[in-house]
């Protein structure tokens, strides 16, 4: 059964002089659980998909639906963690934790205790009173992951959310947000140009094209590689198999200009 | 081989040495300007009716001081220029945030704004003391009017410059508009509204003297045009140093609470 499901979705930027197409009849659908990857370069309506599903913007055409209603409908269902963690400078850690519930007016002492115990379990322990610029970039990843989670999202939507760390820190927080993600058992969609990455976390991989953004290809992640940390799967033989093939399937698109 | 203690306190002993030749300069540039000016005076090197002299701008300010006059013009001046600047300030927030909230608002008043912003406010000075009568209302508006449109659109542009990626995350949570300006833009933007403090106190002592030289019967501005007309300008010297003296104060003041406000909000 369907969890998450777009059916023929487009959108357009509209300017003043021009308009452009950034998405072109998009269709796919999520399972119950399931852990999406779209991978593509950059300009390919990657993000805008995201804002659509988040339901900060609005689709030119076609329709986004969660458990079959419309997703503007449900409330408090996706959850949205940026390239950055965009945590509040001006608010201490558990404050910006406490975000969403705040926003809805659901602010409890059980989920103040909740997100203490959610940022003991990401390995941070005694910061709830700091502020973020005191926080090293994987630790504000981490902050900003747990102030997703605390909303209970149904769906939970990455935009890239490792790229702007070290490669080691972004290792282990692809870890820990795998194993996290298991745990709570959520549906969820990640964006990336990393391939690396997309196999190492997903169950399914579309790739997809630019200038209008639209799906080139689907991959499914072996049974294998779906049920092993992403760290474990990196080692994995079968994981340079599927690496080569999506290689060849950019590289094709692409046009192997850079050569 | 130094120690790190050694080093440090060298590097304190440093920092020191700076900061009391830097305070030797101040000292002596305000010695010799009242030294040069008295002794230009004595010798007749320039007129002493017109630029008069420190001892007698001295003399001066302590009898106006001793028979209380000075005291009533001053405290009415700086009534009216903490008001001026406290209303300018709030009231270019307020106007900023309605601007912000309604974009079609917004659009509509930009052509008005950009040219209440290029006019002159003190311009409109006899049309306000027409309107308001010749008083304390007319010459608060002035200091209100003068900083009022530059703390708007400063704000405003600030308000338009916050990331929007904050919004976005607030908006993931199904946030409100009015929940966004409230959580993000509007702490965003605190640091500016604070550094406009600063300006606004220059710009309401602007706005004030003027009121005051066209309309009042009271205040520092009045003192200087009544000191011309019977040309005693050894008031209107006296005038000038008190105005110095009190916005230096505000200024130092408004910084303090600046660093203050920084530390508990930011």
């Amino acid at each position: 059964m369907s969890f998450l499901t777009l059916e023929h979705v487009s959108h357009h930027y509209f300017s003043k002089t021009d308009y452009t197409k950034a998405l072109d009849d998009i269709s796919f659908s999520l399972k119950e659980g399931e852990f999406v990857a779209l991978l593509g370069p950059s300009g390919c309506g990657k993000s805008t998909i995201l804002s659509i599903i988040a339901g900060i913007m609005k689709q030119t055409v076609g329709n986004v639906l969660l458990e079959k209603k419309p997703i503007d409908e449900s409330e408090l269902a996706i959850g949205y963690m940026l390239q950055q963690d965009y945590l509040f400078p001006w608010k201490t850690i558990i404050d910006n934790v406490l975000l969403g519930p705040k926003i809805n007016n659901k602010s409890t002492d059980e989920l103040r205790n909740n997100a203490i115990k959610m940022l003991q379990e990401v390995g941070l322990s005694n910061v709830q009173d700091s502020y973020p610029s005191s926080l090293s970039g994987g630790m504000r990843q981490r902050v900003a992951l747990v102030r997703t989670l605390i909303n209970d999202p149904k769906v939970l939507l990455l935009d890239e959310p490792f790229s702007a760390l070290d490669y080691q820190t972004k290792l282990k927080l692809e870890d820990l947000v795998g194993k996290l993600l298991k745990n709570y058992h959520k549906t969820a969609i990640l964006v990336t140009h990393d391939i690396g990455e997309a196999i190492a976390m997903s169950d399914r991989i579309l790739v997809m094209n630019a200038n209008p953004g639209s799906i080139a290809k689907t991959f499914e992640v072996p049974i294998e590689l779906r049920q092993s940390l992403p760290l474990t799967v990196r080692k994995h033989p079968k994981y340079q198999v599927l690496f080569d093939k999506i290689w060849e399937e950019l590289d094709k698109r692409e046009g192997g200009d850079i050569r | 081989m130094k120690s790190d203690k050694q080093l440090y306190d060298n590097y304190l002993k440093k920092l020191k040495k700076e900061r009391k030749i830097v305070l030797t300069w101040q000292v002596i540039i305000l010695a010799v300007f009242f030294v040069l000016w008295e002794v230009a005076s004595r010798f007749y090197w320039i007129d002493p009716l017109l630029f008069s002299s420190p001892t007698k701008v001295s003399i001066s300010v302590v009898e106006r001081f001793s028979n209380g006059s000075m005291f009533t013009h001053l405290s009415v001046t700086l009534f009216e220029t903490i008001l001026g600047f406290i209303i300018g300030t709030i009231g270019g927030v307020v106007l900023a945030t309605l601007l912000w909230s309604f974009t079609r608002f917004s659009k509509v008043m930009d052509p008005y704004l950009v040219v209440l912003n290029a006019m002159p406010k003190v311009a409109l000075g006899p049309i306000i003391i027409v309107a308001l009568g010749p008083g304390y209302m007319a010459i608060i508006m002035m200091g209100f009017l003068v900083s009022v449109i530059i703390t708007t659109l400063t704000v405003y542009s600030a308000f338009n410059e916050v990331d929007p990626n904050y919004s976005k995350v607030l908006k993931s949570f199904g946030a409100t508009r009015w929940q966004c300006f409230k959580e993000a833009v509007f702490p965003a933007t605190m640091p500016t509204m604070i550094s406009t403090l600063k300006v606004n106190v220059g710009l309401s002592w602007v706005g004030v003297i003027v009121g005051e030289y066209l309309v009042s019967k009271q205040g520092l501005g009045y003192l200087i045009i009544y000191g011309f007309q019977v040309f005693d300008f050894t008031l209107v010297m006296s005038s000038l140093v008190m105005i110095a003296i009190l916005a230096a104060i505000m200024y130092k003041l408004v910084e303090k609470l600046e660093s203050w406000l920084i530390k508990h909000t930011v």
